[in-house]
């Protein structure tokens, strides 16, 4: 398994949504080669015919009735917003002027 | 009466009862506690003293008008900042929860309350769990009460170091590769991760959702097993929470006995990288359970080498995605919102600000171990580990009725020794994650001081799946045998603060 670059990370983090400087980078990409570089010997011994295990509780699709029920009042989940406004949570601009 | 804050949880909750001392009282000792030997320790990120001598004053209430108290109603608490509890800060560790007051609480926190016992405060952990010494705190670390310029483990390292030093009887954490068990070994404390799905994950800020559980940590088997019986049970709010009754974990530690169990000792945690004292102290553990009555084989589980590797993949992964909640909208920390950045970059911006290093890390290598083109290879495989390291377990479980190992391969490590060593700091909960990958339930508790260093050794005991009373059943009779043979219990013999 190839290691990975400077480029990479740097494309890893844009995708984590992580704004980073540039001596971050060098340092994240030379502790994330050395992880991936051990990590990666989860490739030797699981074969073809192992099933997967995504989870340890054999569970699916766990239901319950749609009732309403008593929740958060808007004060109270508005309460750790940063910004907020009219009962709602204020974001910064999300579309571009036009 | 004498020195409060050295009862156990057991003696304390008896001593409120039966009308020897007040639960304020017994609050207010720990909080003077709290005050004398903290500033050293730093277990706690905030102490919520109102909130505690609120909660004993309720149980010297209720005692007073005749009503009955629960098993541990009275006994004070140190609970870790990953559970919410309303109206009080949880920071997780993170700056970028600085400030944030939940509007509700985690279901194990109104359980605590229910059971009347009386919350201290919160500790202070690795940021989000991440971590095994919490240096990676944004708070700063922690000190390991038997020596304070040693790691008190981590994740939970707040909460170990509470019980260490006397500031709680009990104490909660949550274990996701080792943070219950690797904390209590290195302090020479008591912590349990329970089965998969036996304590509600529901108000626990997601790390891993697969693997997080909580669990307690306590001084005793025993007071861990009380704790353990109030913090279980079926809770709807949490999808994978196992609605089935609670094992009779505190029957288990009274009885204490392991006559005619088969135990096994896994082959595969020995050898190059564990210290020599630790080794030691382990060998004579298991001389003792043959003493007491039990058969011990060896128990070979070839899988359980790759488990560290599996285990960086797939809570990476999860936590890749359990973290991107973190955008700087609905709650904590928002930077650059000056009507020049767009919503995206402000994510950006204050996920940058808000995370620290090994955050910033286990979210970049989720993120590669999920991306397109290198998912087979490595969270495709991981996934397969997963279902060996189950197989492994199963068979041994055929054979045995516990498994044990030592829960660390070292003894606390000083502060800043794997800081920047990712890998170093890994090999820590070697011994303690394939539990977590299986989902099935551990405990570790002292066994004795490595002679090289004077330092806490953990014996960690796995027990399959719902059958975590095996553990207490185990662990009570260790535990029973090694204070008889030392002549008082391990933690009198740390130094005092």
């Amino acid at each position: 398994m190839p290691g990975i670059t400077r480029e990479e990370v740097a494309h890893l983090a844009r995708l984590s949504r992580l704004e980073l400087k540039d001596e971050e980078l060098d340092h994240f990409a030379e502790q994330l080669d050395a992880i991936i570089d051990a990590v990666a010997r989860v490739g030797e011994i699981a074969a073809d015919d192992i099933p997967p295990t995504s989870h340890p509780l054999p569970l699916t699709n766990v239901m319950r009735p749609d009732e309403v029920r008593p929740s958060l009042t808007p004060q109270e989940a508005l309460a750790g917003a940063p910004a907020s406004e009219e009962q709602r949570f204020k974001v910064p601009q999300i579309l571009g002027e036009d | 009466m004498s020195d409060l804050t050295r009862l156990t949880a057991a003696e304390t909750a008896e001593a409120v009862a039966s009308g020897k001392t007040s639960a304020v009282e017994v609050a207010e000792a720990h909080l003077a506690r709290i005050d004398a030997v903290d500033e050293k320790v730093h277990a706690f990120l905030h102490v919520d003293r109102e909130g505690a001598l609120t909660a004993a004053r309720a149980v010297d209430d209720k005692r007073a008008k005749g009503e009955t108290l629960g098993p541990l109603a009275g006994v004070p608490l140190a609970l870790k900042d990953v559970f919410t509890t309303r109206g009080i800060p949880t920071t997780v560790g993170s700056k970028i929860l600085e400030g944030w007051i939940p509007p509700y609480d985690a279901t194990l926190t109104r359980r605590l309350k229910e059971a009347g016992v009386v919350i201290l405060g919160k500790t202070n952990m690795d940021e989000f769990a991440m971590g095994s010494s919490t240096e990676n705190s944004a708070y700063g670390p922690t000190g390991n009460p038997w020596d304070l310029t040693r790691i008190p483990g981590g994740s939970g390292g707040g909460s170990s170091a509470a019980l260490a030093s006397y500031q709680a009887p009990l104490a909660i954490g949550t274990d996701t590769g080792g943070s219950i068990r690797q904390p209590a070994a290195v302090t020479g404390t008591v912590g349990v991760k329970p089965t998969y799905g036996a304590v509600s994950r529901y108000g626990l800020v997601a790390f891993s959702s697969s693997l997080d559980q909580g669990g307690p940590c306590a001084r005793t088997v025993l007071d861990a097993a009380l704790l353990h019986e109030v913090i279980a049970g079926h809770d709807a709010l949490d999808s994978t929470s196992i609605d089935a009754p609670v094992p009779a974990v505190v029957e288990a530690a009274k009885l204490g006995n392991v006559k005619g169990m088969r135990i096994g000792v896994v082959k595969e945690f020995s050898g190059e990288g564990y210290q020599p004292g630790v080794e030691q102290r382990f060998r004579e553990a298991v001389e003792l359970l043959r003493e007491l009555g039990a058969e011990v084989v060896e128990i070979s589980c070839p899988s359980f080498t790759y488990a560290l590797p599996a285990y960086y993949l797939i809570a990476p992964s999860e936590a890749s995605s359990n973290l991107a909640r973190f955008d700087a909208m609905r709650y904590g920390l928002r930077v650059g919102d000056d009507a020049t950045h767009s919503a995206e970059e402000v994510t950006a911006l204050t996920r940058a600000a808000g995370f620290g290093p090994e955050v910033k890390r286990r979210i970049m290598l989720g993120t590669y171990a999920l991306s397109s083109g290198y998912y087979d290879a490595y969270y495709g495989q991981a996934q397969k580990v997963r279902t060996l390291i189950t197989q492994d377990f199963a068979r041994a479980f055929d054979q045995v009725d516990v498994l044990v190992s030592p829960t660390t391969p070292t003894t606390a490590f000083p502060i800043g020794e794997r800081a920047d060593d990712p890998m170093a700091m890994y090999l820590a909960d070697l011994c303690t994650i394939p539990s977590n990958l299986a989902g099935n339930a551990a405990m570790s508790l002292p066994c004795g001081l490595a002679p090289e260093d004077g330092l806490p050794v953990g014996l960690q005991i796995i027990a399959p799946t719902m059958a975590d009373d095996r553990l207490y059943r185990v662990g009570s009779a260790v535990e029973a045998a090694f204070t008889a043979r030392w002549g008082h219990p391990l933690l009198e013999e740390a130094p005092s603060l």
